[in-house]
């Protein structure tokens, strides 16, 4: 993607002092959260916020649209409901829906990250249909139409899950440690490399990179936690329906993204917050979500494409 | 299997393959001529197919009339989003088109939704066909409505059109001109953007008229075109992306093959052109008649 840049390793005191002041009003603001609003609320945007983190480490650090991300946050919100489902733990919840967005991710990440542009966003859309089908049809481990319902979530080390709250900061912990592995994915030499490969994969490629081997782990990463987030979701919600493997949810995440700043980490979390926010409010005022989800798209694209918190470092670099 | 039964589904695989073959070609006009993908295609096929309803509920219209009107006020309406909101984004990644057209379907969605509830107290129509194509016809081994044997004829008449223009006239080559060197065809005197213009006005009304064309079939609802635009992609990139003749083509061939599969295994209609999309991707990257990426 040309029009959005990452910031130049050049301007690094200042930049870490950004980063750090963006870690610290994120880690406050979510600390907070369940304080302000309820706490499924605050679950979804932990669960949406990390899925979309998950979406930017490709869309924004290695320059593949995926338009079929809901396979990978849908499968594992399955996998994760029906380990729950099967008087399994949530730890073996966490792990095993996240397992299972990797292991799918292998072979679709294999026979899509060779294509390019367009062509990559249509092929993973195509993936995302085909499970979308089998959810459907599978009815025994998905529930078909009526989805995977009344999800119990067993106690943990002393914490108390029917505690909303309690919940939440569980989620939380979970969430920090899969913001972790991005964040350290993107600052590596390895996410360098992948940036380089985004801006021009022909020169990565004649200084001796793998351009097509980069963009496969990459993918590999951001499945998994997209994975990792779709147990969240499951968590959260203690339902799951065929709307997690739905077309709709991959270019949701997408919107997130944007809205927040793609090429940022900490901007899709914003994202999804305020969508989130938004859905709440609209619904609350019986206002059509598409309306005003559709507007947000379109006026983010056409004038605001840097998204909030990419304006905001913006803003700040040009000072 | 029964041959009769296979027979009436290859019919009705062939109706399905009109509308996949209309929308494709729309899509494969806007993105062969002006590199955008426009997710928002099948929005407008369902903005088609409301339109002659409200027409026929505002004014009375019947049929005939809707049939030519709406898609050129479907026309209309592309044009003037090409002109105020997609060329803002000529020159920046093919994402963005993307990006803006699925946020200006959603929107799209809802609004029709909101208007036909408050304005007209449905949220689904049905359409009838105009009596002169009422009933079924006997084709000897087979029995079918005459209404389904028109959109055929007709959708493959308005392909065939199409292809010649582009591809064997004096505007066809204009147009071929305009888009691929800008530069040098805007030195001969020919405004290009007026042209630009033109064209996504052409693709768009070919979404329009499967819309009309479709109301009579399935009735007018808000998201009819959300599933739809999703295997009309797929079509489209099976047939590689641009390709006039491949996307009418494939349009028919996968309606066909979706409806011989469902004869067998009913669930895998709806699946089997993204089973397809997958291979042919697998074994040529650019689509059944694309040229590979950086021919162009």
């Amino acid at each position: 993607m040309s029009a959005v840049s990452t910031p130049l390793p050049a301007a690094d005191g200042r930049a870490r002092r950004t980063r750090a002041a963006w870690l610290a009003g994120l880690g406050l603001a979510l600390l907070a959260l369940p304080h302000v609003i309820y706490p499924v609320l605050a679950i979804d945007i932990l669960a949406w916020g990390l899925f979309a983190v998950a979406f930017d480490l490709l869309f924004g650090f290695s320059g593949l649209l995926s338009f079929g991300h809901a396979a990978f946050w849908g499968v594992s919100a399955y996998a994760s409901a029906y380990l729950l489902g099967h008087g399994q733990g949530v730890p073996v919840a966490l792990l095993g829906g996240t397992a299972a967005a990797l292991l799918l991710a292998v072979p679709v990440g294999f026979l899509s990250v060779r294509s390019l542009g367009i062509y990559f966003s249509m092929i993973t859309l195509a993936f995302a249909q085909m499970l979308s089908f089998l959810a459907l049809q599978w009815t025994d481990v998905t529930g078909g139409e009526n989805g995977l319902q009344g999800l119990t979530r067993p106690n943990l080390l002393g914490l108390d899950f029917t505690n909303g709250v309690t919940r939440y900061y569980f989620a939380l912990a979970v969430f920090a440690a899969g913001f972790y592995v991005a964040y350290r994915t993107v600052r590596s030499p390895f996410g360098k490399t992948l940036q380089a490969v985004r801006d021009n994969a022909t020169r990565a490629q004649s200084i001796g990179y793998n351009p097509t081997r980069f963009k496969l782990m990459a993918f590999l990463i951001s499945a998994a936690l997209s994975g990792l987030a779709g147990t969240l979701y499951t968590f959260g919600h203690g339902v799951v329906s065929l709307d997690v493997v739905s077309w709709r949810t991959s270019g949701e995440v997408v919107m997130m993204t944007l809205l927040g700043g793609t090429g940022t980490l900490f901007g899709p979390v914003v994202g999804a917050a305020l969508v989130l926010l938004l859905r709440d409010v609209l619904t609350e005022a019986n206002i059509p979500v598409g309306i005003m989800t559709g507007l947000v798209f379109v006026l983010v694209v056409l004038f605001f494409r840097r998204g909030v918190v990419g304006s905001v470092q913006h803003w700040f670099r040009r000072r | 299997m029964n041959t009769q039964l296979l027979l009436i589904q290859v019919f009705n695989g062939l109706v399905n393959g009109a509308f996949y073959a209309l929308l494709s070609l729309g899509l494969a006009v806007i993105f062969g001529m002006l590199r955008i993908v426009n997710f928002m295609h099948g929005a407008l096929y369902m903005l088609g197919a409301f339109t002659a309803f409200a027409l026929g509920q505002a004014f009375g219209l019947g049929f005939w009339p809707s049939l030519l009107l709406a898609p050129l006020l479907v026309g209309a309406l592309g044009m003037l989003l090409e002109r105020t909101l997609l060329s803002r984004l000529y020159g920046l990644d093919h994402s963005y088109n993307l990006l803006l057209t699925f946020g200006l379907t959603l929107l799209t969605q809802d609004l029709v939704k909101q208007v036909m509830l408050s304005r007209f107290d449905v949220s689904s129509a049905p359409f009838t066909p105009p009596a002169a194509l009422a009933g079924v016809v006997n084709l000897g081994f087979v029995i079918f409505p005459k209404y389904r044997l028109f959109v055929i004829a007709l959708a493959l008449a308005v392909c065939l059109i199409t292809w010649f223009v582009i591809e064997r006239t004096r505007v066809g080559a204009t147009i071929r001109a305009a888009t691929e060197n800008p530069g040098v065809t805007r030195a001969f005197g020919i405004n290009v953007g007026r042209w630009v213009t033109g064209v996504f006005g052409v693709g768009v009304a070919l979404a329009g008229l499967a819309g009309v064309l479709a109301a009579p079939i399935y009735s007018v609802e808000p998201y009819m075109g959300a599933e739809l635009i999703i295997t009309t992609f797929a079509v489209v990139v099976i047939g590689g992306m641009g390709s006039i003749l491949g996307s009418v083509v494939t349009g028919f061939a996968v309606g066909v093959l979706s409806a011989i599969g469902a004869a067998f295994y009913p669930p895998i209609a709806n699946t089997l052109v993204f089973i397809l999309m997958a291979v042919v991707l697998l074994v040529r990257p650019s689509g059944l008649f694309g040229l590979p990426e950086g021919a162009r």
